[in-house]
């Protein structure tokens, strides 16, 4: 049997939607695969969005919005642009990013748009289905979703990437432009470490573990997960849950 | 050149708080400078301090608030000099101020910028241990309270700014040179810590789990990365075996340290003890050479770290470690004492790494043009120990010589003292004092009470609902006006509240806000110069200890804020004002003691212009000094000590008594008479006098029974006479082919646990004497330990390279001597190579230091001050006020307080009478304000509240044939232990007594909880568990909201009836915070509120109280986690037993009130 995929489409009003619409005049067929949700421009698609996608078991997600430099918002499809760039490099990181794409759909292009859509439902074909439908691997990628989730919600990571584009672009408080290469150092270094500070804090939702076995179970080093259990600590997320001869465990405390 | 009354203090560290606020408080203007962003120094990166493990951030916190608010200290952070000119009394120098990017005064220090801040970067206060934003602010306790941006790490994304509700944040502010004039410069600049990271020595930055000393510091401290939890770097585990090792980066010619650091034996020490403290299972081994514990009290502190602790000491130096690559483990090899090489695995090892010349000195002393010794530290000389080869620029602390937190603030008031003689013409010309408007009288006037309750940005305004605690405010009992502001702190606010004051003709003044302990003394100069007494002031904490700690529960938190406010109100209706009392001093001094220590005090404030007498028991001046010819840097002693009677006897201020026997001491600071016998003729004098210092010296101990045949043998002699014999006599050394030195002959045994400090170093200057008079002398010193601390290390490589030889005994296997045919032999067991005799034609016996027991007894009697055990006397603090006694007016020095050098006795000397000068500098002493006061109506003159004054300040006294208990206003500390205790309730400690927390607790008691919550009623200390519950703010740790807190100065001003009366009115549950025992900021008021609350808990079964429903805990101003979690932890416990009416429930009882 052939596997059917189910891809989420993120359409922007004013281009994407409108193409796919040319594409229905126009009759193109395409397949029947994807689900569209209409967004009213491309950078209103919230990473965290994507991230819930896949949790419940979506194959792949389509985002399209107007072609560079025709957005009807001025500059919104270029903030989608750096949302999905980080977007990517967290699934990247829990092999995810093959799942997602961003292209751009103009209102004229009902051809160009059933295409991609033809493209993207082969790609993901291949690529077999999402691993959240594993029965065997389930936990372990909800978890480490819950870890992209949790990361992308991160308000100095969203900080970070909101004022991306004015910093590499148009300079800072002090009139300097950041290098992209040097923000995107930053960025990626902060993506790293809250993703792992989230797939510590999914480690020890409901039972506490010593350091060493949380470093087992995430495959990082343990001095770099002591390092983040002191980060946690001090962010009041993470407290001290026995302590067994030498060994202490530490577990998540849950938001009162 | 006219002289300038205001001094540059370079160096915001204990030493430089110190030289600044003794400077300040006699009359000169101080331009304190700090390089980093607040004042504190490496004492504020200390878990505990030795050798009373007092946690060090609670003693220093409340330095740093009197530094940072003393009207004549100006502080600026961020700031280096760059530029000197000019002469002693008038030097220009130009400061370079770099940008904080955020301008100082508006900042709040709220920390909001540091939680929205999305750049991470690392802790430098944490050692590199944890992480932080690009704008931070040091530490949490910092002084000035204000954040700033590290430019290196800042992307400039702004945020900060955005979210800066006080618009402090300014990314255009450039850096600012400024020009001052200024009398003389202390430079105070501390050191560095040695970084073995350089020389990868021991692996050091290769081996996760080899840590130094600093850093080792941070893990130990609760406020530290892992809040109080020791685990190693590799893998988070608890260390079970820590090797320490000494000696990293000192006494190692190898690495170029030459020296010894002085402090990293009692350091080392002190962590093991702690870590031992904190975790039962650590088990600490520490590899040392020697073992140099020469202060005060510290060979005890060893021998219990070795004998309670089960610290395990092993002589030997380390020379390299190895990591196990698995474990992450390290591997040790070393001698035992057997002489056999072993290895032994250790979970950690911690590097005490030595102090180095602080990385700025040789740049700064360059543009200065001082000179710097050998080794890189400013070159100082032992006559004057703290003046550089520059008149008119002092230094104090490390920047000289490695040294412990005591001697650096001895020396920093000696700097000081040094300034104020050089400045004695124009003292009090620049200092500034308020023009205030006369006090309004407010009596018989009902209360008319103002509340200004705090945004703080949204701080408080994010969590409480602000609006609606006003309009609750605003119809309490007495409230006539309640309004919001979003910072009540900022300077608008101030003028806004003096409005108000005038216009509703306020009489009572209520802020809701933060806490306190930085905050109440800018809003009582705030209503004071609206003309209202600044007693009329009371501070609801609303952020540290309400928003901040029940961020997810606003509306809880709001009831807890209208609760705090109802509190404040209901306290701000019983104040009062209060009268600070005004005494006239007399400007003249009494010093008691002719040595090197007593002359140097008196000469010092007979140099300032202050009159002194000096009392001296023998026939002639010089003390001990007299028997001694040379410091070991080869300094003629004799030669000073003449020079110093000179001075003395020629002052014309100076009055010397012989032969003197003191009579009498009455009176109290300000005002003392005493009466003396002196002369052979035994004449009689009587003179009035505004202080006391107390030099009384110490003499040589005298061998006993013959030992090592002292008295029977001649040729056993000690090494005074040795001395004598060098320098006077050095014939008779010609002769001779072998001597032999002992060590520790009267000092670190059963009746002298003590070290006398000096005895290593002057058998090396003998040594290193009769060497050079006689080179073919054969010369063996015999010891436990070599104790050539700091410098003087120097000289014992000297002497071990001109061949003398040096053998260590064992603690309990001391040498013998005997008579082999009438010829001296000494035998000695070495348990590496046997036993070993030398042949000797002359011992000589390193006697120890001893204090003049009778004579210290006598006196300490008749000034009412302690004596330790050793007969020596007992500083009012050994950390922090090595000078003072706790009693007001009395000040210490030389080796009356412990065995010292002379060098070190000169320092003290000089600092005793510059803390004496803070009082005899001013015309009038104004007194606390918070004191005692006793209805003589009530006094049935039992006198037990003289029993727990720690400061003698109440006493009964027989009046017309009854017998009245009486405060001395001058000497009360008002910690409110004698109210506490007094069983007739006849005494009232103002502004916190009865009269104003009794209706604290009631309201405190009816506080509205949700459903289900139980009402916890807690007593805090203001000095640590108040302080402990603001730092759990500040970090957010979260507890739950259902405690009200009443602030108490002490845990001992809290009487039983509290307690009582809060479970009486409805509690759930009493708290009790106090200092650690042995922390308390009034000596041992918390000792007091132990025994109290122990009879409380007694008393509570037989009420129909559980027990359990009280809880007593003693927590730092450091443990603000251990406070969230007691906190917590109680209002569990109290949920199991439920409200207190179920107690009532259980049994029928009669609650007589």
């Amino acid at each position: 049997m052939v596997f059917e995929p189910k891809i989420l489409g993120f359409l922007c009003n004013w281009c994407s939607y409108a193409g796919a619409d040319l594409a229905g005049v126009s009759r193109i067929q395409y397949p029947t695969n994807v689900r569209v949700i209409r967004v009213m421009c491309s950078g209103r698609v919230d990473p965290v969005f994507i991230a819930e996608a896949f949790m419940n078991g979506i194959d792949g997600v389509l985002v399209l919005g107007c072609h560079l430099g025709d957005c009807h918002y001025i500059n919104g499809n270029y903030e989608a642009e750096l949302k999905m760039k980080m977007l990517s490099k967290t699934l990247s990181m829990i092999n995810f990013s093959d799942r997602v794409r961003l292209d751009w759909v103009s209102a004229a292009e009902g051809a160009r748009f059933a295409q991609i859509v033809s493209d993207f439902t082969e790609h993901i074909r291949k690529l077999g289905p999402s691993p959240v439908k594993n029965k065997k691997v389930k936990k372990e990628i909800i978890d480490n979703l819950n870890a992209v989730k949790f990361a992308l919600c991160d308000t100095r990571l969203r900080a970070l990437v909101a004022r991306q584009r004015e910093l590499t672009t148009d300079g800072n408080v002090y009139g300097e432009i950041i290098p992209t290469e040097e923000f995107e150092e930053i960025l990626d270094n902060a993506i790293e470490n809250e993703i792992i500070r989230h797939k510590i804090l999914e480690k020890i939702k409901n039972k506490g573990k010593s350091v060493p076995d949380i470093a087992k179970e995430i495959e990082i080093e343990p001095h770099k997960v002591l390092r983040h259990i002191v980060t946690l600590r001090a962010r009041g997320l993470v407290d001290v849950d026995q302590i067994n001869e030498e060994i202490p465990t530490f577990i998540s405390i849950k938001e009162v | 050149m006219e002289k300038v009354g205001s001094v540059l203090v370079v160096g915001g560290g204990i030493a430089g708080i110190q030289a600044s606020m003794d400077l300040a408080d006699s009359g000169f203007k101080v331009y304190l400078t700090e390089s980093s962003m607040s004042i504190g120094g490496v004492m504020s990166q200390l878990d505990k301090t030795f050798p009373t493990n007092d946690c060090s951030i609670c003693i220093l916190a409340p330095k740093l608030v009197a530094a940072g608010r003393h009207e004549n200290i100006t502080l600026l952070i961020n700031t280096t000099l760059e530029k000197l000119d000019g002469n002693p009394g008038n030097f220009t120098v130009e400061l370079l101020q770099k940008t904080l990017l955020l301008d100082q005064e508006k900042c709040t220090g709220c920390g909001v910028c540091a939680q929205e801040c999305p750049v991470e970067a690392i802790d430098f206060f944490n050692e590199g241990l944890s992480n932080r934003s690009a704008i931070s602010v040091k530490f949490p306790q910092a002084v000035p309270l204000v954040f700033s941006i590290d430019q290196e790490l800042c992307i400039g994304c702004g945020f900060c700014k955005g979210v800066c509700k006080a618009k402090a944040i300014d990314y255009t502010l450039e850096d600012k040179f400024t020009t001052l004039n200024v009398g003389a410069i202390v430079l105070a600049l501390g050191f560095d810590e040695y970084d073995p990271s350089l020389t990868q020595q021991y692996g050091y930055s290769k081996y996760l789990n080899v840590v130094t000393s600093i850093e080792f510091e941070r893990i130990l401290s609760a406020s530290g990365p892992h809040l109080g939890l020791i685990l190693r770097p590799s893998d988070g585990i608890i260390p079970r075996k820590i090797a320490f090792l000494q000696c990293v980066g000192s006494r190692d010619r190898k690495r170029g340290v030459e020296y010894c650091s002085s402090v990293c034996c009692m350091y080392t020490a002190k962590e093991a003890v702690i870590a031992k403290e904190h975790m039962e299972i650590i088990e600490p081994t520490i590899f040392s050479m020697d073992v140099r514990a020469v202060g005060k009290d510290f060979d005890k502190y060893i021998e219990r770290a070795q004998d309670e602790y089960g610290i395990r000491y092993i002589r030997s130096r380390i020379s390299d470690i190895k990591e196990i690559h698995e474990t992450k483990d390290l591997l040790l090899h070393f001698e035992n004492e057997e002489g056999k090489v072993v290895s032994e695995i250790f979970n950690l090892v911690v590097l005490a790494v030595g102090a180095l010349p602080n990385h700025s000195t040789k740049e700064l002393a360059k543009k200065l043009n001082i000179e710097l010794n050998s080794y890189d530290f400013c070159k100082t000389k032992p006559f004057c120990p703290v003046e550089t080869s520059r008149e008119g620029i002092y230094v104090c602390g490390m920047i000289s010589e490695p040294k412990d937190i005591p001697e650096t603030v001895v020396e920093a008031s000696a700097a000081a003292g040094a300034v104020s003689i050089l400045l004695s013409d124009v003292r009090n010309t620049l200092i500034t004092q308020k023009q205030l408007p006369k006090e309004i009288d407010t009596s018989g006037e009902p209360p008319r009470i103002g509340v200004f309750i705090c945004h703080c940005g949204i701080n408080i305004g994010g969590v409480v609902d602000v609006p609606e605690v006003v309009e609750y405010a605003i119809q309490l009992p007495d409230v006539i006006y309640a309004e919001r502001n979003l910072y009540t702190c900022s300077a608008d606010t101030q003028t806004n509240i003096k409005e108000q004051i005038k216009e509703k003709n306020l009489n009572r003044v209520i802020v809701a806000s933060c806490t306190p302990r930085t905050h109440e003394p800018l809003f009582q100069a705030t209503i004071r110069e609206a003309g209202l007494n600044k007693y009329l002031f009371d501070l609801a904490n609303i952020r540290d200890q309400c928003s901040w700690v029940h961020m997810h529960e606003p509306e809880a938190a709001t009831e807890k804020a209208k609760d705090l406010v109802r509190m404040a109100v209901a306290k701000a209706r019983k104040l009062v004002p209060l009268q600070e009392q005004q005494v006239e001093v007399i400007h003249k001094g009494m010093v008691i003691g002719g040595g090197v220590a007593g002359m140097t005090a008196a000469l010092n404030l007979a140099n300032q212009g202050f009159e002194v007498f000096l009392v001296e028991k023998s026939e002639n001046l010089g003390g001990f000094s007299n028997n001694i010819y040379q410091t070991i840097e080869n300094y003629d002693v004799q030669e000073f000590l003449k020079d110093l009677i000179n001075k003395v006897n020629g002052h014309k201020l100076i009055n010397v008594f012989l032969n003197a026997r003191i009579s009498s001491i009455g009176g109290y600071v300000c005002n003392f008479t005493t009466k003396i016998t002196h002369g052979t003729d035994k004449q009689k004098k009587e003179f009035q006098h505004g202080i006391i210092i107390v030099a009384t010296g110490a003499h040589e101990y005298q061998p006993k029974n013959s030992e090592f045949l002292f008295g029977k043998d001649k040729r056993v002699i000690l090494q005074s006479e040795l001395e004598k014999i060098l320098f006077t006599e050095e014939e008779k050394i010609n002769d001779l082919k072998s001597i032999v030195m002992i060590q520790c002959v009267g000092s670190r045994n059963e009746e002298n646990p003590y070290c006398s400090r000096m005895c290593c170093s002057e058998a090396i200057k003998n040594a290193l004497k009769a060497k050079e008079i006689n080179p073919n002398l054969n010369i063996t010193v015999l010891y436990r330990d070599i104790r050539t601390y700091g410098f003087k290390e120097k000289y014992y490589n000297l002497a071990r390279e001109k061949g003398i030889i040096f053998l260590r005994f064992k603690d309990d296997k001391p040498p013998e001597i005997k008579l082999d045919n009438g010829k001296l032999g000494i035998y000695i067991d070495k348990p590496d190579i046997g036993n070993i005799k030398i042949n000797a034609d002359l011992v000589a016996l390193s006697a120890g230091i001893v204090a003049d027991g009778e004579t210290n007894e006598n006196l300490a009697k008749m000034l009412k001050v302690p004596i330790n055990d050793d007969k020596f006397f007992l500083e009012a603090h050994v950390k922090l006020r090595p000078s003072d006694f706790a009693t007001e007016g009395i000040f210490l020095c030389g080796t009356a307080r412990g065995t010292a050098t002379i060098s070190e006795s000169i320092a003290q000397a000089m600092s005793a009478a510059s803390r004496a000068t803070t009082i005899l500098s001013k015309d009038i002493l104004i007194t606390e304000g918070i004191i005692s006061k006793v209805d003589p109506a009530l006094c049935i003159g039992c006198n037990r509240c003289a029993e727990v004054c720690n400061y003698g300040a109440i006493g009964v006294k027989y009046e017309e044939g009854l017998m009245i208990s009486e405060v001395n206003p001058l000497l009360c500390k008002g910690c409110g232990d004698c109210a506490a205790e007094c069983p007739a309730e006849a005494i009232t400690m103002s502004h916190f007594g009865r009269i104003q927390i009794e209706p604290m607790i009631t309201e405190a008691a009816k506080a509205t909880v949700s459903d289900g919550q139980l009402r916890i009623v807690a007593f805090l200390c203001n000095w640590c568990s108040y302080a402990g519950a603001d730092l759990a703010g500040v970090s957010r740790y979260q507890y739950p909201p259902n405690i009200r807190t009443i602030r108490v100065m002490c845990s001992g001003g809290i009487p039983k009836s509290f307690i009582l009366q809060a479970f009486l009115n409805g509690a759930d549950g009493v708290f009790v915070g106090g200092c650690h025992l042995g922390d308390c900021h009034y000596i041992a008021g918390n000792q007091d509120a132990l025994r109290r609350t122990n009879e409380i808990e007694n008393v509570l079964g037989s009420l129909g109280i559980n027990p359990e429903r009280f809880m007593r805990r003693w927590i730092s101003a450091s443990e603000g986690k251990l406070f969230a979690e007691t906190i917590t932890g109680f209002t569990e416990k109290l949920k199991k037993l439920g409200p207190i009416e179920n107690d009532y429930k259980k049994k029928e009882i009669i609650i007589i009130e």
